[in-house]
Parts: C-alpha cells; structure tokens; sequence
C-alpha cells in the first residue's frame, strides 16, 4: 500500500535519512522504533509531503508521491498526526475537527463522520466547545487523532502518540489506535515506548541514525537482544 | 460639550480609516510575520483608482470603490508572488527591506505617471449635513462609518465563517499542521494579501473622498500610524487592528480638538511607545505564544 524506496533526506549539510526502504501493507499497523534524533518524524514527514526527499521514491496504492504537495496527499486518504500533536490552540475543539475535513465540502458527510470521532472519543464530545488549548495531554492527543480521522484516511500515521503522558493514558491511546486499525484503517505508528508501539503492531522496523538496523515481524524483533538492551530496558 | 461630540466622530472616522489599513497589516503579519511596509501604498494605489475612475470614466463613487478594492486585492496578490513568496525562507530582516523597496516602487512608479502634484478627488455626490442640537454631522463622516463597520462586519464574517477564514487562521497559528489539514498554504497566503489589500483600497477611496485630495506620497503617514494602530491593538490579531486604530483616531482628533492639532502626529507615536512600555504585545496581545 505504502513503499519508500531508498529515501534520503537531507536538513542543509545533515543527512538525516540515508536510504530508508519501507512497506507498510493494507491493514497493517507498522511500527517504527528508534532513539530520539533517529529520523522517525522525516520519515513521516516525508511521506505526507512536508519535507521533500533529496532522492528515492515514495509510492501509495502504485502512485508516486514524491514531491505532491502536502495538501494533495492528504486528498489521497494519508493523514499524519504530527509529534507533539500541533493541534489549533487558539480553536475550539469541535473547529479543529471541523478542519481535519477541510478538503470535504459535503456538510451531511462532515456532520457523519464528526459523530463517528465522537463516539470514538467521548471526551472530545463533552469538551467540543472548549478551548483546544485547554485540554490535557492525553485530550490533546485524542483531538489530534480525531483531527487526522476526520479525514476519513486510508492510512494514518501517528508520530509519538505517547509522548509525554501518563503510563494509564499510553494505555488507553494504544487500546484505541488498535480499534481504529480493526475498524479498517491502516496504521504506521513512529515511537520511542518500543514495548507499547510493539506490542500492537505486526510489522517493525528499527532506526538508528538515518538507518533502518533491523526489521521483521513485531515478534521477531521484540525477541533481539539489541533490541531488548537498547529499547525494551533489558 | 458639542466640541467635544464633534471632535468624537471626527476621531472614530478617521480611526476607523486607520483601522481598515490596520487590519491588512495585522493580517499579513499573522500570517507570514512580515511588516508589510508597502501596505500604505496600496491604499494610495486604491484611491488613484478611484479617482480615475470617476474623473475619466464617471463612474459613480460605490463603483469606483468597488472596482479599485478589487484592483487593490489583485496587485496585492501580484506583490505577495513576485516579492515576498521567494524570500519566504529567508529571514526576516531580507523581506522586510524588500517590503520598503515595493513601497518606494508603488510611490515612484505613480508619481511617473500621475507627477507629484496633490490631485482633486472628485466630489462625487452632494454634502448634506446633518445637525442634532450644536453638533455638525457631515454625510462624509456618517459614509465613513458606515462603509467601514461594514466591511469590518464582512471581515469577521469570512474569518470566522468561512472555508477561507479558517484556513487563515490555521495557517496563521501553525503553517504545517494547516497543510496536513489539507490547506494550501500558498492560496490562503494570497487570500490574506488579496482582503487586506482591499480594505486598504477602500480606506484609501474614502480619504479621498474626505479631505478631497490624494497624491502619490499620501500612504506614507496613514500607512505608519495604521501600522502604529496594528501594534497598539496586539500585532496579528485581527480584533486588536480595528481597536488600535479606533483609539489612534480618536485620541488625534481629541489632541486636535483640545487645540494642539500641531501635536497630532507626535501623539500617536506617545501612545505607541506607553503601549510598548505598559503591555509590549498589544492591548489584546496574548503573551507570547508558546508552540509545542
Ligand atoms: N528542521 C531541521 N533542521 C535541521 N536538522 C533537523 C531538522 N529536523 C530534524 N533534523 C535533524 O535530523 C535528524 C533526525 O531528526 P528527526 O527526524 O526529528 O528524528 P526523530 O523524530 O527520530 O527524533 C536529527 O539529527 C535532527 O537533529
Ligand atoms: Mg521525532
């Protein structure tokens, strides 16, 4: 479904991704697991166009996407939840939904899909009229989610979705991006909490320094020792 | 007492002229953190094209407004794309020198055509003044008012309502997260620039109409206390532009009215300077917004 093929990316003098070759399958959640600086969020980055490629090839459904504007992936079904959540501080949480269908003009199907994020989210429906701003973490990342939902992806890409929270909340966000794969969407999910991303995924590849240095099943690579030392905390 | 009612709707007049500039600053600035310093000469170009209009062409005043705003919003564009879209990743500093150069060019570039000479802006329709009690309200003063709450209104409408007022303020507070929404931020860029020049467009139209004379420099003041005006309501939030400019204009035409008209100018850069000392981000200014 998704192909990176020998992906090299560079920020001025720094070569960030040194050919990185990705595939992520129809209905699969893949994970990408790797130390801070790594190159996780380029890679991501890259797939939904906010960074262009120096050289290599990124292909959706048998399509080039290197170098299509961010916002004419979006239209092709990849949402990308960005590290940090980068949610509208400055809107409300029902506005930043309403955003996350910007490319959708048809208001019954807004309204559908609005219902559908709320349901999933009961928090966001009880807080839609707030603030964006002054949600909790663990909210913010929900309305991020939510956000990237609303535009109905076929693949969803989830930067560090446990970032910065609460052991009982990584929890409950792993729990739900689990749901949101069974309900049909396709996942690629980039972590530093490797037992977590791990633990859900079928499919994993680790990074180190611009470099994928290991990938196999999610099993497969759980059970390497390198793995295990560096990530898993034994 | 009447004085005083009088020098009140002078001032909210003309604030409300500074606040139309002010607004297409604030925007712009909300949205690619540039001082447009060209944005005063738009509004020169504005009411040029008006004055054409109606002195060659007679064409009745709300068609030359009309037409010069969207005159105004298509040459704003056209700056945007030639000038300030390739130094997008520069620093700052690079467009705003760039800036002064398009207000040099727009200044020079008219005064070759129309020379430097103070024109007549046509009288296009009949003063009626208005008395209550003492106080003199001219039809000018009332036409000020209401074209610019007017286009004031519309303006919150398409921010606030609309597709293109959404994504102004999405791309205003987080330009990548904007486009992963699906915005393109090169359209909604050029969105900004084509309303707020339009409004400076209009603010110049009615100036003319005013003080009944225009000349290719004329942006130059207007342009500095609007963007005053901008500074004191809290840079890049829209609200704070039409409430600087507000205040700007009334507080002049108070020191005016008070007999110390000489001093008008000097005000507006006192008051600039009690805000930047008292609340250095504007009187709605949040402080500084913290990103994630
Ligand atoms: N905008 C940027 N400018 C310069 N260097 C960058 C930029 N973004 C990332 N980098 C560098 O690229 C490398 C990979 O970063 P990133 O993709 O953010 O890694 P990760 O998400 O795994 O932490 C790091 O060395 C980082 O310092
Ligand atoms: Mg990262």
């Amino acid at each position: 479904m998704l192909k990176l093929d020998n992906i090299n990316v560079y920020y001025g003098s720094i070569h960030a991704l040194k050919g990185i070759s990705i595939e992520v399958n129809q209905g699969e959640i893949v994970t990408l697991i790797g130390a801070n600086g790594a190159g996780k969020t380029s890679i991501l980055k890259s797939i939904s166009g906010l960074i262009a490629p120096k050289s290599g090839e990124i292909t959706f459904e048998g399509k080039t996407i290197t170098g299509v504007p961010a916002q004419s992936i979006v239209k092709m079904g990849i949402c990308h939840v960005p590290e940090g959540r980068r949610i509208f501080a400055n809107m409300s949480v029902f506005e930043n939904l309403e955003l996350g269908a910007f490319l959708v003009n048809d208001k019954a199907v807004v309204k559908q899909r609005l219902e559908h994020v709320f349901q999933r989210f009961p928090r966001l429906a009880e807080r839609k009229n707030q603030n964006a701003g002054t949600l909790s973490g663990g909210e913010q990342q929900m309305l991020a989610m939510g956000r990237a939902l609303m535009g109905q992806p076929k693949i969803l890409l989830l930067d560090e979705p446990s970032m910065g929270l609460a052991p009982i909340l990584v929890q409950e966000i792993f729990e739900i991006i689990k749901e949101i794969n069974e309900a049909g969407t396709t996942i690629l999910v980039v972590e530093q909490n490797a037992h977590q991303a791990l633990s859900i995924a079928q499919k994993a590849y680790v990074l180190e320094t611009g470099k994928i240095v290991l990938s196999g099943t999610a099993e497969e690579v759980a059970s390497s020792e390198d793995v295990k030392k560096a990530y898993l905390g034994g | 007492m009447e004085i005083l009612i009088q020098q009140l709707i002078n001032g909210i007049a003309l604030g409300s002229i500074y606040a139309l500039i002010a607004l297409g600053y604030t925007m712009v600035y909300g949205i690619i953190q540039l001082i447009n310093f060209a944005h005063g000469d738009i509004y020169m170009v504005g009411a040029f094209v008006a004055f054409f209009l109606i002195s060659i062409f007679h064409l009745p005043f709300f068609a030359a407004l009309i037409i010069a705003m969207l005159a105004c919003s298509l040459l704003g564009v056209i700056i945007e794309r030639v000038a300030y879209k390739p130094l997008r990743n520069q620093n700052r500093l690079t467009a705003l020198i760039t800036a002064i150069g398009v207000s040099f060019f727009l200044e020079y570039t008219m005064m070759y055509f129309v020379k430097p000479d103070p024109r007549a802006f046509p009288a296009s329709f009949k003063l009626h003044n208005i008395t209550i009690g003492n106080v003199v309200i001219s039809s000018k003063d009332i036409l000020i008012l209401i074209i610019s709450f007017t286009l004031m209104l519309i303006l919150t409408y398409i921010v606030n309502r609309t597709k293109t007022g959404k994504s102004m303020r999405a791309v205003s507070f987080d330009k990548d997260a904007a486009q992963l929404m699906g915005i393109d931020v090169n359209k909604t860029i050029s969105a900004t620039f084509a309303i707020g020049s339009s409004l400076a467009a209009a603010a110049g139209v009615l100036v003319g109409m005013y003080y009944g004379q225009i000349d290719p420099l004329m942006g130059i003041m207007p342009g500095l206390k609007a963007f005053i005006a901008a500074v004191i309501g809290g840079i890049g939030i829209i609200p704070g532009a039409a409430f600087g400019g507000l205040i700007l204009g009334v507080t002049e035409a108070l020191v005016s009215g008070a007999g110390y008209s000489m001093l008008r100018d000097a005000v507006a850069f006192v008051v600039l300077i009690l805000i930047l000392i008292i609340k250095p981000t504007g009187i709605l200014g949040k402080n500084i917004r913290e990103k994630v």
